[in-house]
């Protein structure tokens, strides 16, 4: 972490320029019908989105190998909550008893 | 006054802290005062049913949010983790000041709601009661519970970046003692949790303000998502409330056995996978609700693994003690009192734990007594340990060993008498949050209300001696127990910054051989 | 760099041992506390995942009604203003404070035209009666609660992160004005970083808002 890494302009303009295209292609891909697949789309391409703000506007990618584990923890905690809470309301109905 | 409102010394603020948590303590006592002498009689004369409902939901959250959460680390935390780790002060004094004002702030709010009219929904705050149908103070409790959460929140983060980035050269990670492994792992939960219960929070007051029937089932809200979000928090926060205390059993274990802890890396980690693991078991509060069964296989089957760090705990104090050279100080009477009642508390959690027997237990005095044993017994009992432990340094004077001791017994004694018959009552079928019972329980209702004044004598009994120790008690010496940290390797008090002289480690925690020669008469 | 600005500014808070230390301890708290601003948004995501699994219809039929390209141009404001503002972040790493101070008013230009542009948005709402409470109503779906329980979380998100850009309009406006008063340099710059990283991630929990909200399942409304 001693020495920052100052990225280059163009770096960072190229990551804008992809960010904006994938903002208005997310859009487009909306409109078409993609089935179940609408939502993968949107979110693959969030997930996309989310990397390239984090790893060059936030400097992961310079970054110490803690910072990176806080993030991916983070990240891990919120799956946890999602997943597990998800085992419930996904599995309700099951057994076909009313209210289990 | 000034000096002490505005002080940016992890020292003062400890103790800023430890004089607002003896408030909220001795609160949240009476609370329980009321409930046990209303639980005297069958028909529960004393006061009303919507009285009583406002008694145990504030006795709760008393305890709950503004004692056991900030207890240990905030008050002994704060003050010995950047002496054992050899720093000057917290990575950042004035989050540190900011967080006990927040949790001022938090409690004054709760202060408020409760001479305003009380709450009535339970320290659970279960939809949609609490968002459509109580008329109780819930939003300005919310907002106090709120507002500490953040100063839970800021603890949390400010103890992390310590242990990381403010450890004394030569410190390394395994050379800190285990109080600072227990608090680093507490700390990983109070910033992954309870931002999870602030938006929950924030979430029943847009419920019960604007209606927005998330919780509501009326316009096809789920309340049990309520309880999948308050739990998600909750049962890691009751970590939260425990870990800190088998943090300080560790340390007192080894002193007063002049032993190195045994199995010091397992129990270090045993720390992180209690923190990790505690996350992955709310649903076992969810049994009886609307949860799928099939969760509650999944939530009950992974509910065991909890038990196997707390257990490798309690296996490695007791193998410390094999052996070694054990003294009966005050501090050790606590602890062994505390590994005794957290194996009880944790053992009937395993009950609890599992599917079938909940079902009968769940609601009932049977999960009262299992969490008093843990919080009670467990908590309080090492949060008392610690006191006794460090009070010389932290005060510079010795407490009155005799009147200590015997307040240990007292506590011990009080302790099961109150509690032990709850698991009991439970078992036969007594409700929880109710006041009118069936004749053939009052047996057992006297002999826990008779155990709770033992129990408050017994509670009286620091708070008086500890203040009179201030004034009259033997001034301590810098390492009156022989002890091996750092914190011992200064004045009693510690001087502003800590240190004279920036210490340097060499030796393991629990490297007895480091203070042969230092070691003083104990007690 | 100056001394007096050293003691000012710089002044190395008595408890750290190195400036390298105390920026890392700053850097690694504001990481910290952006873990707890994944969980806090969390819940409501969790809330939001629910919902939308219970009452998928209703909710394209929802999320069909929202103006997408407002979101979109709203998106794209606000990805431009993470532009400068790592520009902003560059400048100071650099040292160059007219350009630091450049980027970071373009940085809260930008906020602010976010803010606006949800203002009108909002506004809208009202006066389609898309706003949870008594007057709620949505053409096409059968049952309006759930379909309430979608704008209750709209507003509840939105809200929340725009909560969140308002306090980054205040961080920007007070780091504008300590860097004309010249207090970051090349070698203190650690309240631009900082300020950066809460700025980004506001911007990424807005990643994820605008398709679950916006577009999600559009087809089928
Ligand atoms: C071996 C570890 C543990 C297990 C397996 C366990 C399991 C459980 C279960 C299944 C319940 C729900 C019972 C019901 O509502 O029917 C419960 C309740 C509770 N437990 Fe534990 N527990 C453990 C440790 C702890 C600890 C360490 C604490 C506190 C420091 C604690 C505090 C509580 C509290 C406060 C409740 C009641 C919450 C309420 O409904 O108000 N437990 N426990
Ligand atoms: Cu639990």
């Amino acid at each position: 972490m001693a020495t920052e890494r100052v990225d280059s302009v163009k770096t960072y303009a190229a990551v804008w320029i992809v960010l904006l295209i994938l903002t208005a292609l997310t859009t487009a891909v909306a409109y078409v019908d993609l089935g179940a697949f609408s939502v993968v789309a949107a979110l693959v391409i969030a997930v996309v989105k989310m990397l390239l703000v984090a790893l060059f506007f936030m400097h992961l990618r310079h970054s110490t190998h803690l910072t990176r584990l806080v993030v991916t923890g983070g990240l891990v905690w919120l799956m946890i909550l999602l997943l597990l809470s998800f085992a419930d309301f996904m599995t309700r109905g099951w057994v076909g008893v009313p209210g289990r | 006054m000034k000096s002490w409102l505005l002080t940016k010394d992890h020292k003062r603020i400890a103790v800023l802290y430890l004089a607002t948590v003896t408030l909220f303590f001795f609160l949240g006592g009476a609370f329980a005062t009321l409930i046990r002498v209303e639980l005297l009689t069958p028909q529960g004369g004393l006061v009303s049913s919507e009285t009583y409902n406002k008694l145990f939901t504030m006795h709760g959250v008393t305890m709950v949010f503004f004692f056991l959460i900030p207890s240990i680390p905030a008050t002994l935390g704060n003050f010995f983790l950047p002496l054992m780790i050899g720093a000057r002060d917290l990575a950042f004094p004035r989050i540190n000041l900011l967080s006990w004002y927040l949790l001022v702030i938090g409690g004054l709010l709760a202060l408020f709601a409760m001479l305003a009219g009380g709450v009535d929904t339970g320290w659970t705050f279960y939809t949609p009661y609490s968002t459509t149908y109580s008329n109780s103070w819930v939003i300005a409790t919310a907002l106090g519970i709120f507002v500490a959460g953040f100063s839970s929140i800021l603890t949390g983060l400010n103890f992390i970046v310590t242990v990381h980035r403010m450890r004394a050269p030569g410190m390394t990670w395994f050379r800190m003692p285990l109080f600072v492994w227990s608090m680093y792992a507490t700390s990983l939960i109070q910033v992954l949790g309870t931002p999870v219960l602030a938006v929950t929070l924030v979430l029943v007051f847009c419920e019960r303000v604007f209606h927005i029937g998330i919780f509501d089932p009326a316009l096809g809200g789920d309340p049990v998502l309520f309880q999948h979000l308050f739990w998600f928090y909750s049962h890691p926060a009751v970590y939260i409330m425990v870990l800190p205390g088998m943090g300080v059993i560790s340390e007192v274990i080894s002193v007063f056995s002049r032993k190195s802890v045994f199995g010091y890396a397992f129990v270090a980690f045993s720390s992180v996978a209690i923190a990790v693991l505690g996350f992955l078991v709310w649903g076992h509060h969810l049994f009886v609700s609307t949860q799928s069964v099939y969760a509650g296989m999944v939530f009950s089957f992974l509910s065991y693994f909890v038990a196997i760090p707390s257990a490798i705990k309690v296996f490695n104090w007791t193998a410390t003690l094999y052996k070694g050279s054990i003294s009966f100080a005050t501090p050790m009477l606590y602890a062994f009192g505390f590994i005794g009642l957290f194996t009880i508390g944790g053992l009937t959690g395993l009950f609890v734990a599992s599917l079938g027997i909940d079902v009968h237990v769940t609601d009932t005095y049977f999960v009262i007594a299992h969490f008093h044993y843990i919080m009670v017994g467990g908590t309080i009992m090492a949060y008392m340990a610690g006191m006794h432990y460090w009070w010389p340094k932290m005060t510079g004077r010795m407490y009155p060993e005799g009147w200590a001791k015997l307040s240990a017994l007292v506590i011990f004694l009080g302790f099961n008498l109150t509690f032990f018959p709850q698991f009991i009552l439970g078992y036969l079928g007594m409700p929880r949050r109710y006041h009118v019972y069936p004749d053939e329980f009052q047996v057992l209702h006297v002999l826990s209300t008779a155990g709770a004044s033992v129990l408050a004598v017994g509670y009286l009994m620091p708070m008086i001696y500890f203040i009179w120790s201030l004034r009259y008690g033997a001034l301590a010496p810098a390492n009156p127990w022989g002890a091996t940290g750092l914190e011992w390797k200064t004045a009693s008090p510690p001087p502003v910054h800590n240190f004279d002289e920036a210490p340097v480690v060499t030796h393991e925690a629990y490297d007895y051989s480091t203070v042969m020669g230092e070691v003083i008469e104990v007690g | 760099m100056a001394s007096d600005a050293h003691g000012e500014t710089l002044a190395l808070r008595e408890q750290f041992d190195s400036e390298e230390q105390q920026k890392d301890a700053s850097t690694l708290g504001m990481w910290i506390f952006l873990i707890t601003e994944i969980m806090f948004f969390g819940g409501m995501f969790l809330a939001y995942s629910v919902y939308r699994n219970f009452y998928p219809h209703v909710f394209a039929v929802a999320s069909s009604s929202m103006n997408a390209i407002i979101g979109a141009t709203n998106t794209g404001v606000l990805l431009c203003s993470s532009f400068t503002m790592v520009m902003a972040v560059r400048a100071a790493q650099l040292g160059q404070r007219k350009i630091i101070i450049l980027f970071l008013v373009l940085t809260l230009i930008l906020g602010i035209a976010f803010l606006g542009l949800k203002a009108y948005e909002w506004n809208v709402k009202f006066e389609e009666h898309h706003v949870p409470g008594p007057a709620f109503h949505l053409d096409g779906v059968d049952t309006q609660g759930p379909a309430q329980i979608f704008f209750s979380m709209y507003f509840a998100m939105t809200g929340l992160h725009a909560l969140h850009m308002v306090v980054g309009v205040g961080i920007l406006t007070w780091l504008i004005i300590a860097t004309y008063k010249g207090r970051f340099t090349a070698g203190y710059m650690t309240p631009v970083d900082i300020a950066g990283l809460y700025w980004h991630f506001v911007d990424i929990i807005w990643i994820f808002l605008f398709p679950l909200l916006y577009l999600i399942d559009r087809h089928l409304g």
